[in-house]
């Protein structure tokens, strides 16, 4: 068996493993596997409105995604994607209402406040892992909770002692009544688009630019990076601060696209922590973000319709998304077991 | 000054209370990590702990009566041990990324006990405990002048029994032959191995003890503070843990410091508007000042923060 053959292989595997251990756990606690997996399928893909939540719903799980697959291409594990999207929710709501603007010059610049938001979350970690060897995991985790907590506060400023922020103006919406029409009036907007072109973005940074090739010598091997002339300090920073606008323009399609606004939270919304496992079963590549962004993004939308259709709760589907992830985690074992598989047929 | 000693026997036994779970758990995440395995999921078990003390507390409380806030930490403490042996098998045998299979198991408890409660429930939140973990005067010390209405009137049994397993995580971390053995494999596990540890049977044994203090931080957490069971009851309280042990340097006794610390600025960012000189303090600073400070101790910029050496990699034997 090939490697490469192999490679794809653990992710689709962990996938239906996944699947199959949430039917297990339906089946015990008393549910229809079968029930619940049709209603599921149908709050996907059951008509043209569902289709469009579905695609709404995957577009911050994109870039999520690429938050994380970004940093893990240079060696680093950015677990702070959560954090980075809150700060981008936030400024992307405040430049969207905030200021009045035609919309040429305000939907940009709210995009890119939410970004430079998101890439500052990711300086502080990257410059405290470049210049003073603090271990990102553990840097980022913090800034996550820096995050919420700043932010349910500067929302209280902003609004006055409120909860949420005012409705961003429409010159700084990505609302779209064309997207929303063909598929009977759900809430998909140009977001999507933005997601798509942050992949190209990704890809052209990594295949096509000299800084990528640097990022990527880093993340195989930092002492081979140095000792190559580059600058490895440099490198990590920048992983991280570009790592953080994507998670950021995450937060940007909340703020611009979905809600228009911002409310203060009790929690995390979870999309950050989902991005790793986007970006685990998409191998950490560009297309292979879209696919994982694609199903998490999917499974999340589509589970909405579990509790109604079957009457299951909602969580069956984030049991079967963190069994997914430890599947794709725990690959090793996956791979000795097809190779042993590939080696009895060779013997054959 | 009268005043000020009011608002410390009023802060102070609040703080206690809100660092006894964040002990328990800081400790079982000492246990791990001095093992050479990280525990990000400490949330995630200390998630379990919680729905299975407040579920275990109201189905047994007419058995057990009054002892049924201990029977239900000891069962959330073998819950969520058991459920930790999910992240050894994936990080010790299955040589998974560990922070990854923390994460898993992070999303996966909350999950799990949200899926159950709906199950059982029929709704999003369990329904309130009756018999609390009660609280103790301790007899003569609470006697002493300042320090007794302080630290020793009306304390929870929980916090008691948390310092205890502190200064015990301690003893057996530093005194004991298991724990030269649990240090010397998260240090150098190659040289452990050569002579005679099992690596891997020591890492197991420290990720479930990890999992079961875990799983008793957050029946106490549940069983003092929300009395119920939903989807914030436990909400950072696993990282707030995991940085405690940090702040603490990988040490117990640390840890246990740094947890009280933080249940301190806790304790002021809930009461801060009720105290003198405090009341202009934006309680923003006083949330995020754990992490904050965290990240400071990180930096070394108080004293440096080493992790063991060893720690993140799984032990291959025969590799170098």
């Amino acid at each position: 068996m090939s490697n490469r053959l192999i490679n794809v292989l653990v992710p689709v595997i962990s996938i239906i493993l996944g699947l199959l251990v949430g039917a297990v756990v339906m089946l015990v606690s008393g549910y229809d596997p079968v029930a619940g997996y049709t209603a599921l399928w149908n709050g996907i893909f059951g008509d043209s409105y569902a289709i469009g939540e579905t695609i709404r719903q995957i577009s911050p799980y994109i870039l999520a995604g690429l938050a994380v697959a970004f940093a893990f291409r240079t060696g680093l594990f950015n677990i702070g994607v959560e954090g980075q999207l809150i700060v981008g929710w936030f400024a992307a709501a405040y430049v969207g209402m905030a200021f009045e603007l035609p919309k040429i010059i305000h939907l940009p610049l709210a995009l890119l406040a939410a970004a430079a938001a998101g890439a500052l979350w990711g300086l502080i970690p990257g410059l405290l892992k470049a210049t003073l060897k603090v271990h990102e995991v553990i840097v980022t985790i913090m800034m996550n909770y820096i995050a919420l907590h700043l932010v349910n506060a500067l929302i209280k400023v902003v609004s006055k002692g409120g909860f949420k922020t005012d409705k961003i103006h429409d010159t700084a919406s990505l609302r779209s009544d064309f997207l929303s029409e063909i598929t009977d009036f759900s809430t998909l907007h140009y977001g999507i688009f933005v997601a798509l072109f942050m992949v190209f973005i990704m890809w052209f940074i990594l295949e096509r630019m000299k800084l990528g090739y640097e990022l990527k010598s880093v993340g195989f091997n930092e002492n081979a990076a140095q000792y190559a002339g580059m600058n490895v300090k440099k490198n990590i920073i920048m992983a991280m601060v570009i790592s953080g606008a994507f998670a950021g323009l995450g937060g940007a399609m909340e703020a611009l696209g979905t809600f228009g606004n911002m409310s203060t939270r009790a929690g995390f919304t979870g999309i950050g922590f989902d991005g790793i496992a986007v970006a685990l079963l998409g191998a950490n590549t560009p297309l292979g973000v879209v696919f994982g962004a694609s199903l998490f993004g999917s499974l999340k939308y589509g589970a909405n319709n579990m509790p109604n259709a079957a009457n299951i709760p909602i969580e069956i589907v984030s049991i079967v998304i963190a069994l997914i992830i430890f599947f794709v985690a725990s690959g090793y074992i996956i791979r000795v077991g097809l190779k042993r598989i590939g080696k009895k047929k060779e013997a054959k | 000054m009268g005043g000020f000693l009011d608002i410390l026997y009023f802060i102070v036994p609040i703080s206690i209370a809100y660092a006894a779970p964040l002990i328990f758990t800081a400790i079982g995440g000492v246990f791990s990590e001095r093992s050479g395995v990280i525990n990000i999921g400490l949330e995630g078990l200390m998630v379990m702990g919680a729905f299975v003390g407040i579920v275990f507390n109201l189905f047994f409380v007419d058995t057990f009566g009054a002892w049924t806030p201990w029977v239900s930490i000891l069962a959330a403490m073998l819950v969520s041990a058991i459920f930790s042996l999910m992240h050894a098998v994936a990080s010790i045998t299955f040589r998974a990324d560990q922070v990854v299979s923390g994460v898993a198991i992070n999303l996966l408890g909350i999950a799990i006990a949200l899926f159950l409660v709906k199950m059982i429930y029929g709704k999003g939140q369990t329904d309130f405990i009756q018999e609390k973990i009660p609280r103790f005067n301790i007899p003569f010390l609470q006697d002493i002048p300042v320090l007794g209405p302080m630290f020793f009137k009306s304390v929870y049994g929980s916090s008691i029994l948390a310092i205890a397993i502190a200064i015990l995580a301690w003893f057996i971390i530093y005194k004991t032959p298991f724990g030269l053995r649990l240090r010397s494999v998260g240090e150098h596990p190659m040289a452990a191995d050569t002579m005679g540890i099992k690596v891997n049977r020591i890492r197991y044994i420290a990720v479930i003890i990890s999992g079961g203090l875990a799983g008793m931080g957050g029946a106490v957490y549940a069983q003092t503070m929300t009395n119920d069971f939903g989807h914030a009851t436990i909400n950072g309280q696993g990282f707030m843990a995991l940085a405690a042990m940090i702040f603490g340097k990988w040490h117990p006794i640390g840890a246990m410091g740094a947890a009280l610390f933080f249940g301190f600025a806790q304790a002021l960012a809930i009461s801060s508007s009720g105290i003198p000189f405090m009341e202009n303090v934006p309680s923003v600073y006083l949330y995020i000042l754990p992490y904050a400070l965290t990240i400071i101790a990180l930096a070394g910029f108080i004293g440096k923060a080493n992790g063991p050496k060893a720690l993140g990699d799984p032990y291959v034997k025969g590799s170098r």
